[in-house]
């Protein structure tokens, strides 16, 4: 009985020392010779719904900076895998994607969402579990008023985007200058503040303010707010628009009435590419405007160099890539270098160093993080499509062309 | 007074368009009993078919009617043996929420697949034309819609009331197994009326797509609409979804004029105090719900 005891006692110490010594080597073989786990990365994205356009290109952008790092050895030496969940442009939704991608994905990085209002919330729910939220498309004052930690928006901060077109309208000599604007907007924390600070501004330079109204972006409702715009006559028109439907239902209302302000600006549409040409058709878009810190014909080498492989990869022209792209794509590169200064996975380095005030490099730009995340390298510029290519007209000067103005007749 | 007017004016013109859309869906459940949660999606498949005869056809989508109207009858068909002729019992009302949101389904997927999620749209000539009126410009394709509607509405009210085929879709209306008992083929008749349903929204599409950028899931926005518009209407009544898309589209016009944001909350509040007042809709009779 004893020696049988024994042989179990031996049989099973030699299988605990065996199972030890398996899980050991498999642990070994994780860590330095086999394949390594990946290194996930999860993001919460727009592919239905309102904002499908924008998550769509998003997708392509996250997409392109993934293949291109892995292509350079991955983060830590580890391939980049990405994990994206659909929120149908849908605020609640975003925020349960990224419950889920933390709690039971267990990815290792989050990346943001499309849209100050998607971004805002989910940045709560990273904030809670302790991750960074490294983000493009999340500027709107509201993302950064509850002070989280965890947020860097890599792109421009919205509030003061319009500045350039503001300023340029103040060095127009009195004769030229529009005497009137509208100022429509949607009820998004993206676009309001924007509108506010534009009237405000366009206001203390002495140009009447005609029309200033918020509406919600139904397709219903379009149609009717264009009209009074439309019937308003002001010269000036700055619309508060998230995506491409809204431009586009104001651009064919605006003919419909035969009515072309001296100068179009929308906050969100005309800088999606190829998906605002679709829309408003190759005769609609010439002398529109819109602000940004990106277009396709950026002489940044980083940018040049997306932008082929975007090229290559989805055809059309430099014109025609979605400034979402290069948004998404920045927020990889900024992830990349955060993680190469830290030499760490680890959430809580990654977001002591991105506060650290070191200065980064994006296709956008530079890249700085205030306090709450704000880029505060950022330069704001104003591009417009003329005869289907999209410029930078605004600052004047180094990179920009003369900006159309007034802006021509629409079908012209 | 201009703004009045002119929102009174988009009120009627965008509102008989709304009709278009929705007249497929009250006539299908006068019929049927079948509230076909598809008809938003179906809008958009519409709007899609003139897309593609528009853009990469190069065929106008007016024109393109010829080709989409029967299209969409055939598929309406298709539909209905597919998956609404299984339905039966005291359920099939209810159920029916259930199938036709699954077609809904279907049809999005499909889309996707086609044409991804890109909003697109198409521009005819009379898309952004309009004509100068008492001061105010209307443009050619609302009254193409305006004139679309009529003409359907019509069209639907001399089939029910002028023809044989009428008759029977009365009959079966009114009592199913007292119109099998004198030989109507239920079946055919309900087959062909889906159909036509669909068909009518062929038109509703196209004017939708010509004066909307769609994506495949712009329906979901459509059918919250399209159901108000019917129920307050009453459902089964041609004429009360026109009337109804016409009251419900101007009053939130004209809300626009003060305060947009409150423009659907005023356009559902108005549908809660009608059906409060008249809980079989502006003209349904109760028997009609009652099915």
């Amino acid at each position: 009985m004893s020696s049988h005891r024994a042989r179990f006692l031996t049989i099973g110490i030699s299988a605990a020392v065996l199972s030890a010594m398996l899980a050991a080597c498999s642990n070994n073989s994780n860590s330095s010779g086999g394949a390594k786990s990946p290194v996930v990365i999860g993001a919460s994205l727009s592919l239905t719904g309102q904002f499908s356009a924008d998550g769509q290109a998003f997708e392509k952008g996250y997409k392109l900076w993934a293949t291109d790092q892995n292509s350079a050895g991955g983060l830590m030496g580890r391939k980049i895998q990405l994990k994206f969940l659909n929120d149908n442009s849908s605020p609640t939704t975003a925020v349960a994607n990224y419950q889920t991608l933390i709690t039971v994905d267990k990815v290792n990085f989050t990346i943001g969402p499309f849209s100050s209002l998607l971004t805002g919330p989910s940045a709560s729910v990273a904030h809670r579990y302790g991750y960074a939220l490294v983000e493009g498309a999340g500027g709107a004052p509201s993302v950064f008023a509850t002070k989280l930690n965890n947020v860097f928006d890599v792109s421009l901060p919205v509030a003061a985007s319009l500045l350039p077109m503001i300023n340029w309208v103040a060095s127009l000599p009195a004769s030229q200058r529009p005497k009137t604007a509208a100022f429509p907007t949607s009820n998004d924390p993206f676009t309001q503040p924007q509108i506010q600070f534009a009237q405000q501004k366009l206001t203390a330079l002495g140009v009447k303010s005609l029309y200033y109204k918020v509406f919600p972006e139904e397709p219903t409702q379009i149609k009717g707010i264009a009209d009074q715009v439309a019937a308003a006559k002001a010269k000036i028109v700055v619309l508060g628009s998230t995506a491409v439907p809204t431009v586009s239902g104001f651009t064919q209302a605006f003919i419909q009435a035969h009515y072309t302000p001296e100068v179009f600006i929308a906050t969100a549409g005309p800088d999606q590419g190829a998906a605002y040409l679709k829309a408003v058709g190759h005769y609609n878009n010439d002398g529109v405007m819109v602000p940004n810190a990106w277009y396709g014909g950026s002489p940044n080498p980083q940018s040049k160099k997306m932008v082929a492989e975007y090229i290559a990869q989805y055809h059309g022209t430099a014109s025609q890539v979605n400034a979402d792209v290069a948004e998404a794509y920045s927020v990889g590169q900024v992830l990349t270098q955060a993680v190469h200064a830290t030499h760490s996975l680890s959430n809580a380095k990654i977001i002591a160093y991105l506060h650290s005030g070191a200065t980064l490099t994006s296709v956008q730009g530079p890249v700085k993080f205030d306090a709450v995340g704000e880029n505060l390298a950022a330069t704001a510029f104003v591009f417009q499509w003329q005869k289907n290519n999209f410029v930078q007209v605004l600052p004047p000067g180094t990179g920009s062309v003369a900006a159309e103005f007034p802006k021509a007749p629409w079908g012209k | 007074m201009a703004k009045f007017l002119q929102a009174v004016t988009d009120g009627i013109l965008g509102g008989a368009v709304y009709a278009l859309m929705a007249a497929g869906l009250t006539l299908i459940f006068g019929v049927m009993d079948i509230i076909n949660i598809a008809q938003g999606v179906l809008v958009v498949l519409a709007a899609y078919l003139s897309y593609v005869l528009s853009v990469h056809l190069h065929i106008d989508p007016l024109l393109g009617l010829l080709i989409t109207v029967p299209a969409m009858f055939v598929l309406g068909v298709a539909i209905e043996w597919a998956f609404m002729r299984r339905l039966r019992g005291r359920e099939r009302t209810a159920m029916s929420l259930l199938v036709s949101y699954a077609v809904a389904v279907i049809i999005e997927g499909a889309l996707y697949q086609a044409f991804g999620s890109t909003p697109v749209g198409y521009l005819p000539r009379y898309a952004v034309a309009s004509v100068h009126v008492l001061g105010f410009y209307l443009p050619y394709i609302y009254l193409i819609g305006f004139g679309l509607a009529a003409v359907a509405m019509a069209a639907i009210y001399l089939m029910l009331y002028r023809t044989k085929f009428g008759r029977s879709v009365r009959a079966t209306m009114q009592d199913k197994v007292a119109a099998r008992l004198i030989g109507i083929n239920v079946d055919r008749v309900a087959a062909l009326t889906f159909g036509i349903g669909v068909a009518v929204t062929a038109a509703g599409g196209m004017v939708f797509g010509a004066t909307n950028t769609f994506n495949p899931d712009s329906g979901y926005d459509l059918i919250s609409r399209l159901l108000s518009i019917v129920i307050l209407g009453g459902l089964g009544s041609i004429a009360g979804a026109l009337v109804a898309a016409l009251c419900m589209v101007t009053a939130e016009e004209i809300v626009n004029i003060w305060q947009p944001t409150w423009a659907t909350a005023v356009y559902y509040a108005a549908l809660v105090i009608v059906l409060l007042v008249r809980p079989a809709g502006l003209l349904g009779k109760q028997e009609a719900r009652a099915q």
